[in-house]
């Protein structure tokens, strides 16, 4: 079976079509690696951008003061430069002060890695706009919820958490789908600090083989099927936490 | 009746002012209500009658004045609102259920959460209630699966599970459809029937009439007239609380 589709795009490479990730067991690795490399980037980084939003509009929606006051200046700084730009500044400038271990060979190894700091990146600016999805989720909720619950004897915060926020989710998912999307295509940032990502392997593989507009569409088909895969995970999350009489699609 | 007259009132305003801005909506409201009372107050829309409600269990803050419930004053900045909102329990005009929570989870979840009572013993209350509001079947529906009555009714019982011994009923028949505000008014009669003091904002005249002990109108923030509904509408004198009901009645 696998050596039939290794024969198959081995022919099909002397027609000048060479996808050598499908015969070539380097190349093969290579990419799977790079896949494996992409596929955790968007985990860690959709996971801590996720928390780093829910946090953010919890706090600017309880508080007022300095706190609030913070969040604001991380959505401003986070949201209104370049992706690449902070990853630079992390792995740059931040990276060229942390201290440096030695590994068992007693190489210099940092203390945080390419991967790390592009998880880190990520996730800062994925969550600043997490923050302002959640934020607008929670102002989408009715305010007579929160009243009947204060009138229930909840504190503010009770009711927020207990009533507002399990609502205000419901209305971030169109919102949230769309930064996670952006997330996703956001990984090949990573490349620029060194991660062996997709696209990162690609373009060794393209450099070894010659074979760059192949893997440019190879490319472009993963990310496809990769976002559809996301919209499709947050749809079901989005079904599955449906309210009957409540939110889009309902009366009331 | 089964208060005495001359007993103190379990609720009493004096001197109530509210503004939203410039604009100010209580003018100096002064109200008693003794315990196990009915009391219905009317008038026309903006004048007032919903926010009076509000500030009774601090929902709304008062620029001025003081409200006393039992021996808790409203508005004392260090008010313990966990201990009024024992006391005092609301529904609303629009229900305002927990869509999503389950009927139950509604009925029993602010004892189980805020008074810290237990679980199992919060639940059977709340099936009993739920029962008594004739919504036995309906515990596991979600609020969106049940109509406008059902889920009024299910407010009351979620008012009664707090054990409060007053409850603020908000036009809580207003966004109803006309077959639904006879079961809901029903369900208020039941409340008041068990003894728990209910202060009532309605358009329901004939309601207020049958089942209030004090009928209070207000108009553009203060109390225009305070009487018993026999004498409130067959002899009021207010020329603003006659023109009112030759429009209603």
């Amino acid at each position: 079976m696998i050596g039939d589709i290794q024969a198959f795009f081995r022919d099909l490479s002397t027609s000048g079509i060479n996808l050598t990730i499908f015969y070539d067991a380097f190349d093969f690795g290579r990419f799977v690696t790079g896949l494996g490399y992409t596929l955790l980037l968007i985990a860690l980084s959709g996971f801590f951008s996720i928390l780093i939003g829910a946090f953010g509009a919890a706090v600017l929606s309880l508080g007022r003061g300095p706190a609030a006051a913070i969040i604001g200046g991380y959505v401003a700084l986070f949201r209104n430069t370049p992706l690449i730009v902070q990853m630079y500044f992390f792995y740059f400038a931040i990276g060229s002060i942390m201290p440096v271990m030695r590994n068992e060979i007693g190489l210099a190894q940092p203390l945080i890695g390419g991967l790390a700091w592009a998880v880190i990146s990520l996730s800062l600016y994925s969550g600043a706009f997490n923050v302002e999805t959640f934020r607008a989720g929670v102002g989408a909720v009715h305010r007579s919820y929160e009243e009947a619950a204060l009138a229930l004897g909840y504190t503010p915060r009770q009711a927020f958490f207990s009533v507002t926020a399990p609502l205000a989710l419901r209305f971030s998912f169109a919102s949230l789908a769309n930064n996670l999307v952006d997330l996703t295509k956001a990984t090949t940032v990573a490349y620029a600090v060194g991660v062996t990502e997709l696209l990162y392997v690609s373009n060794q593989i393209w450099s070894d083989s010659l074979n760059t507009i192949e893997m440019m569409n190879v490319i472009l088909v993963i990310y496809l099927v990769l976002t559809g895969l996301v919209v499709f995970l947050i749809n079901r999350v989005e079904a599955a936490m449906r309210l009957p009489g409540f939110g889009a699609g309902g009366a009331s | 009746m089964s208060f005495s007259p001359t007993s103190a009132p379990l609720i009493s305003l004096r001197g109530v002012r509210k503004s939203f801005g410039h604009l100010e909506v209580l003018r100096g409201i002064d109200m008693d209500i003794r315990k196990g009372e009915v009391v219905a107050i009317i008038g026309p829309s903006g004048s007032g009658k919903s926010t009076i409600l509000r500030t009774i269990n601090g929902l709304t803050p008062i620029n001025e004045g003081s409200i006393r419930v039992g021996d808790i004053e409203v508005s004392d900045p260090k008010l313990d609102k966990v201990k009024l909102r024992h006391r005092v329990g609301m529904v609303f005009q629009q229900y305002n259920l927990f869509p999503h929570r389950t009927v139950l989870q509604n009925v029993a979840m602010a004892p189980i959460q805020v008074l810290k009572e237990r679980r199992e013993q919060v639940e059977e209350r709340a099936r009993r209630l739920l029962a008594e509001m004739r919504l036995p079947d309906k515990a596991d529906a979600y609020p969106g699966e049940l109509s406008g009555g059902q889920q009024q009714r299910v407010a009351i019982a979620r008012a009664l599970c707090m054990e409060p011994e007053v409850i603020l009923f908000d036009e809580v028949t207003a966004a109803l459809d006309p077959e639904m505000v006879k079961e809901v008014l029903a369900a208020v009669r039941k409340v008041a029937e068990g003894g728990v003091t209910c202060i009532l904002v309605t358009h329901e005249m004939g309601f207020a009439r049958e089942a209030a002990d004090h009928i209070y109108f207000t108009d553009r923030g203060v109390i225009v007239e305070h009487a018993a509904p026999q004498v409130f509408f067959t002899e009021a004198s207010d020329p603003r609380t006659k023109e009112f009901l030759s429009k209603v009645l």
